[in-house]
């Protein structure tokens, strides 16, 4: 869910304040139509929950914080065994092979 | 001495066409050419992270400027087959020393030979329940490395939590 990198991004963005769509719209460089869909990703997830303000919605990291916590830890694992299986892959025991 | 885990942990498998030497000598004496250098929690930009090679070893980030950053410690070291590293993270988001394993999660790597040639590494994160629950990650927040927006995460939580 968080290796889509805009979708990290607004995730990264709600961490640090409750956010519209509109305010993350204007810090990244796609549409709100586009913002509203990748929150929609993230509240099926489970997050991110959004609550309505007057005639504005709040979106903000679900609160239990478990959810998104395990998500962004998945996601640096997932990244750094991508990382860890190219490294083997590119320093073959036959040294004649090292050129990549 | 063991509260019931409240967070499932997470776990991560590769397989990797080497064998299982191989394998456990990139992951460990290479550690630093695979880590991906965003997630760091020193100062300073990371040069190189090291796992040293033997029970009670360290687990530390090298900055550009050659400062060093712990992140835990070898718990287990069973060459080539199986690693246990915990992760100290206070809410500075820096080491915490505290020696109390008890506080920290815990990193298990296993390597699993399937052939001479082919090898599936697993990697379970547990005891999360310690970073949510403890004392882990309450404090505050800094800026600066790649991990921090991981830290204003758990900050995060945890205040809405109290």
């Amino acid at each position: 869910m968080l290796g889509d990198p805009t979708r990290r991004a607004i995730f990264e963005l709600l961490a640090r304040r409750p956010c519209t769509v509109g305010e993350l719209a204007q810090q990244l460089p796609i549409t709100r139509s586009a913002v509203s869909q990748h929150l929609r990703v993230l509240k099926d997830g489970g997050l991110v929950v959004s609550k309505a303000e007057g005639t504005r919605r709040i979106y903000r990291l679900n609160p239990d914080g478990v959810t998104a916590l395990r998500a962004y830890l998945d996601h640096i694992w997932e990244e750094s065994l991508t990382g860890f299986a190219k490294a083997v892959q590119a320093a073959p025991l036959d040294p004649e092979q090292e050129d990549q | 001495m063991s509260s019931a885990p409240t967070i499932p942990p997470l776990t991560g498998t590769v397989t990797v066409d080497v064998p299982v030497d191989e394998a456990f000598r990139v992951f460990t004496d290479a550690f630093g050419s695979w880590w991906p250098a965003e997630y760091h929690i020193g100062q300073a930009d990371m040069a190189t992270a090291i796992l040293e090679p033997r029970q009670g070893g360290r687990w530390y980030e090298q900055g550009v400027d050659g400062s060093e950053c712990d992140w835990g410690q070898m718990l287990a070291w069973e060459p080539p087959h199986r690693l246990v590293v915990t992760w100290q993270i206070n809410g500075q988001w820096q080491y915490d020393p505290d020696p109390d394993p008890e506080h920290a999660s815990e990193i298990e790597v296993r390597f699993t030979a399937d052939g001479p040639d082919q090898t599936t590494v697993e990697l379970e994160h547990r005891r999360l329940e310690r970073l949510v629950d403890g004392q882990a990650l309450r404090d505050g927040i800094t800026s600066g490395g790649g991990w921090s927006s991981l830290l204003e995460l758990f900050a995060k939580a945890t205040t809405s939590q109290a």
